[in-house]
């Protein structure tokens, strides 16, 4: 393989976009629900191909892009997203409006992403987490928009201190940053108005 | 009428908007159903119809909508008039998806000015058609100033209005376009739709998608939200209640039409919502008029 060569994205890209936008939508409505992500594309490791689906759907020349140091350290993702999406890769988390974490461990605080402002707090950060696993039981309780009475939800592995720092983002509703989660052939999504407690 | 499928036309992209443009409503409506009840900017583009004829709502079920999605669009509760068909036949050319009149076999449901009566699902949309999003707006025409009120959750401006309305007709004299509160936040415009609708959007297992096109603003209540219409202890909100039932279907608690019959004041009330008159009819149910002129008001029942 020689060094200019970029793996290819979607074979559909019209088709395949709005699948996984629908599964999204539908997981960030519905905070609990798993959906399933199919995300066949071939992306360069570390970038999972669910990351990468994520990044075809919804970013592009004006959505800015932020990496973890695991994918920002890797010239053929940088290369790859470069090139199928066209959109500025900052260094800022606080300027992203997409930011994709490969290694949740070691990811900034929520609070250094962007927060919007009260006037405008859709001018925030949505985080996209890979993990290993996602399930509709599990160690989290949620409860607010979207959820009927009480959802659960299972993400493996779930950084020590999250559920502090969700329940500082939700304390500053409107503003705030929205999660996605994505696992093999899976989505689940919190959103900044779910309340996440451990179980 | 069950669902119709029609092959795409050649020449457009699916749903007729290009992908980037797509990308743009779909990044603002999620971030509409993060943030229930908030108005999110997007760049609406022209469409082929004018302002005022669904452009938003069009907007944003070309982002959203599927090659497996079945699409049912009414106006007014009608699956007949002139914008109903029109945009109802825009997505069948552009996106060859099938179409629908029945709210039962629907996973999209664009709409100008009603909820179907019949209970919406988990596994439907509805796609709200909006005039004007900012509900604030005839108070206080500023945007600049309308942001910093929803910024402060300032909304004493709007229970004025509605005190108003008391002090002077003795109730709340909003029909249409009233005010809801959701999800103990923002106030948000419902759109036109008659407040006999507005307790539909609590708690509605549905997600609800709103496109306001010359406006360009895109906001959302995800499903199983709170959504209070705005009120007073001493008047509390109320829908509309009307004396007789529907004169084709006989049926009650359903927002009513009235049809003028003829010069000399005959009218009568029938089912804004024509699939579930429809249904009604051939359940076999009765109004007083449906035996009077079988050939124009027996429907397809």
């Amino acid at each position: 393989m020689s060094a200019l060569a970029i793996t290819a994205g979607f074979a559909d890209p019209v088709i395949e976009a709005q699948a996984h936008f629908h599964s999204l939508m539908n997981a960030l409505a519905r905070p609990g629900t798993v959906h399933a992500f199919p995300a066949a594309v071939d992306a360069p490791a570390p970038l999972t191909p669910e990351l990468a689906a994520l990044a075809l759907t919804l970013v592009d020349h004006e959505a800015t892009l932020w990496l973890d140091a695991t994918l920002a350290g890797s010239k053929p993702v940088l290369d790859y997203l470069r090139f199928h999406t066209g959109a500025r890769i900052v260094a800022d988390p606080a300027e992203a409006a997409f930011a994709l974490v490969a290694d949740a461990g070691a990811m900034p605080r929520l609070a250094e992403f962007g927060q919007g402002t009260d006037e405008y707090p859709d001018r925030s950060t949505t985080i996209v987490i890979a993990v290993a696993a996602l399930a509709t039981s599990g160690g989290l309780e949620l409860t607010g928009p979207g959820i009927e009475a009480r959802a659960s939800l299972g993400v493996e592995p779930w950084p020590g201190d999250f559920v502090s720092q969700l329940a500082a983002n939700r304390a500053q509703f409107p503003r705030g940053v929205d999660l996605v989660l994505v696992a093999a052939g899976q989505v689940a999504a919190l959103p900044r108005t779910t309340h996440v407690s451990e179980v | 009428m069950s669902a119709v499928a029609a092959p795409q036309a050649s020449g457009y992209n699916f749903a007729y908007l290009d992908e980037q443009t797509k990308r743009m409503i779909r990044r603002a409506i999620l971030k509409g159903i993060a943030i229930p009840g908030y108005q999110v900017p997007f760049a609406s583009r022209e469409m082929p119809m004018p302002y005022g004829w669904g452009t938003g709502g069009v907007q944003v079920t070309a982002a959203i909508i599927g090659p497996a999605d079945v699409l049912k669009v009414i106006d007014q509760g009608s699956d007949d008039t002139t914008n109903a068909v029109s945009i109802r036949k825009f997505f069948a050319k552009t996106a060859g998806v099938a179409t629908t009149t029945e709210t039962k076999d629907a996973t999209i449901i664009q709409t100008r000015h009603r909820i179907p009566e019949r209970q919406l699902t988990e596994k439907q949309t509805i796609v709200f058609q909006v005039p004007i999003p900012e509900p604030l707006r005839f108070l206080e025409p500023r945007e600049t100033e309308t942001r910093k009120l929803h910024a402060l959750a300032d909304y004493g401006l709007m229970h004025v209005k509605l005190y108003e309305d008391i002090s002077r007709h003795g109730h709340i004299a909003t029909t249409y376009d009233y005010p809801v509160e959701v999800a103990d936040r923002y106030v948000m415009n419902p759109s036109p739709t008659p407040k006999f609708d507005n307790p539909k959007m609590h708690m509605s297992p549905a997600l609800q998608l709103f496109g306001a096109g010359r406006e360009k603003r895109i906001y959302a209540v995800p499903p199983f939200t709170k959504v209070r219409s705005l009120d007073f202890e001493d008047h509390p909100f109320e829908v509309q209640r009307f004396d007789k039932p529907c004169a084709l279907c006989a049926a009650t608690n359903v927002y009513l039409d009235e049809v003028v019959l003829d010069d000399r004041g005959g009218r009568m009330f029938v089912c804004s919502d024509s699939d579930y008159c429809e249904e009604r009819r051939a359940d076999g149910h009765r109004g007083e008029l449906s035996g009077e002129a079988p050939h124009l008001v027996g429907g397809a029942a």
